[in-house]
């Protein structure tokens, strides 16, 4: 099992963690309104489990269990047909939500992007599942790719 | 007038970190080339204005495959062909 790195790269890494989370948070959340969105937002916070990984050596490993990160995959890819199977009785993929005042359901601003977070429907819901399939299935290959035991 | 000298200047500088990329026998300068090429990419496609495409190509490009290639090289040689 790998140990990790100096404590002076583990107190540093353990510093860029929050920030390097919330930014991608911060993406995923404002997918609908700046640039980003599920993917770029899911492999921002994928990069964290990275330089864990990389600082902390693979002994956590265990703890989080590939099972239930497999399990936070297939929960997004369900989580995003389920939000599409739902708009059915119209069309795949309507935007039942927008327009009627509720959870993000207010109508899109006209005009340059006032950035109000409460629009645009099943757009937000849907980034955000994407955010977590991408976050976990990045984060499998990576802890895939550490935990590999070669034979030379 | 300065902004095409700025993406002259990018434009040559990820074709030279690509050809050192490939030219160098250390596997682990090459994965630091890519990643400078994946970075200098990432600046470009933003000053093209596709933020979102630089966005993805900065995570992805010079973060998560970068730590990837290094574990790969850790996990086998570092050097090509097996010489120094």
């Amino acid at each position: 099992m790998n140990k990790g790195l100096s404590p002076i790269v583990k107190n540093v890494a353990a510093v860029a963690l929050v920030p390097i989370t919330v930014f991608g948070l911060y993406v995923i959340a404002h997918g609908h309104l700046t640039p980003g969105g599920g993917f770029p937002g899911g492999a921002i916070i994928a990069t964290m489990t990275a330089l864990l990984l990389i600082s902390f050596g693979t002994s956590w490993v265990k703890a989080i269990g590939k099972e239930r990160l497999s399990m936070a995959e297939s929960l997004g890819l369900v989580g995003f047909v389920g939000l599409a199977i739902m708009g059915i009785g119209k069309s795949f993929f309507n935007n039942f939500l927008v327009g009627q005042g509720l959870f993000f359901g207010n109508a899109v601003a006209f005009g340059p992007n006032p950035g109000w977070l409460g629009t645009a429907g099943l757009i937000p819901l849907m980034n955000m599942a994407v955010g977590l399939e991408v976050f976990a299935a990045i984060s499998l290959i990576a802890i895939t790719m550490f935990t590999a035991e070669v034979s030379k | 007038m300065i902004f095409e000298s700025i993406q002259v200047i990018l434009l040559v500088g990820i074709v030279a970190s690509a050809f050192f990329a490939l030219k160098n026998t250390d596997l682990v300068a090459s994965a630091i080339f890519l990643a400078a090429t994946s970075l200098l990419l990432s600046t470009e496609f933003y000053l093209l204005q596709a933020p979102d495409v630089a966005i993805a190509e900065a995570a992805i490009g010079a973060g998560l495959s970068t730590a990837i290639f290094i574990v790969a090289i850790t996990k086998t040689e570092r050097w090509e062909n097996g010489k120094k």
